[in-house]
């Protein structure tokens, strides 16, 4: 069975967020996935570390850090912040609710993150920061 | 991010190419609303056919500029978008058969 693992940390800038989804991609890419499959991971992980940038931090200074994992044909992906953390995830996690309708942000993050991967899992502390776990499951070139 | 614009009497066209993010978002936002305030348009064009890539941050910029338009009784369409954002989420299917055996 496959095993890989990487780790990036980049700057918390919204300059880095088309780096951080093409890393992954890149990283996934040995799994021989299909053209979707890898638009699913680019666009779940493009919409985790834009919450990481604007929910999470107040500043362009800050790290976000992302894990890459390869099990078999399983990828699990790690987005990190040491941020603000969510009130209530209950209802962050709802379509259509944003913290900030101020920046045009359509409420969508979390249902595209959960409708692309196979698997979601959000930890967050108040102060302390978030945890993105997501999961995605590759169909193997027969 | 690249915009291009025509016009045709009130209504304005901008042609996208690119990638739309939260990043890129923002510019795009800001140009094309100069262009919308300049000429005082009140009908808007956005074509998708460039756009390689789009996170929710899209769905963000044309709500946005629904609501802008809105409020000087113009309107927004979309047209070429390929993006799967959308049609993941709310599935699309030709007609309603296919919709009963998919869904």
């Amino acid at each position: 069975m496959c095993h890989n693992r990487i780790k990036i940390e980049f700057l918390s800038k919204s300059q880095n967020e088309s780096f951080a989804r093409v890393a992954v991609a890149a990283f996934a890419s040995q799994l021989d996935p299909t053209i979707e499959e890898i638009t699913d991971v680019k666009t779940a992980v493009s919409e985790a570390v834009t919450n990481a940038i604007i929910h999470g931090y107040d500043s362009e200074e800050e790290m976000i850090s992302i894990e890459a994992i390869i099990n078999g044909t399983e990828l699990t992906v790690i987005i990190k912040d040491t941020g603000k953390g969510i009130d209530n995830l209950e209802i962050a996690m709802q379509p259509l609710y944003t913290s900030r309708p101020d920046l045009e942000r359509s409420g969508m993050g979390f249902t595209v993150m959960e409708t692309f991967m196979d698997g979601l899992e959000v930890k967050s502390d108040k102060g302390r920061g978030t945890s993105i776990i997501m999961k995605k499951i590759f169909n193997p070139l027969s | 991010m690249h915009l291009n614009f025509e016009n045709s009497e009130d209504k304005l066209i901008v042609y996208m190419s690119g990638e739309l993010d939260h990043h890129s978002a923002e510019e795009v936002r800001n140009i094309i609303d100069d262009r919308l305030d300049r000429d005082s348009y009140s009908k808007l064009i956005m074509d998708f056919g460039g756009v390689s890539f789009m996170d929710s941050s899209g769905i963000g910029v044309v709500i946005g500029r629904y609501k802008k338009l809105h409020m000087r009784n113009g309107k927004v369409c979309v047209t070429r978008i390929q993006s799967s954002v959308m049609f993941k989420i709310i599935m699309l299917y030709d007609d309603v058969e296919q919709a009963v055996n998919n869904i």
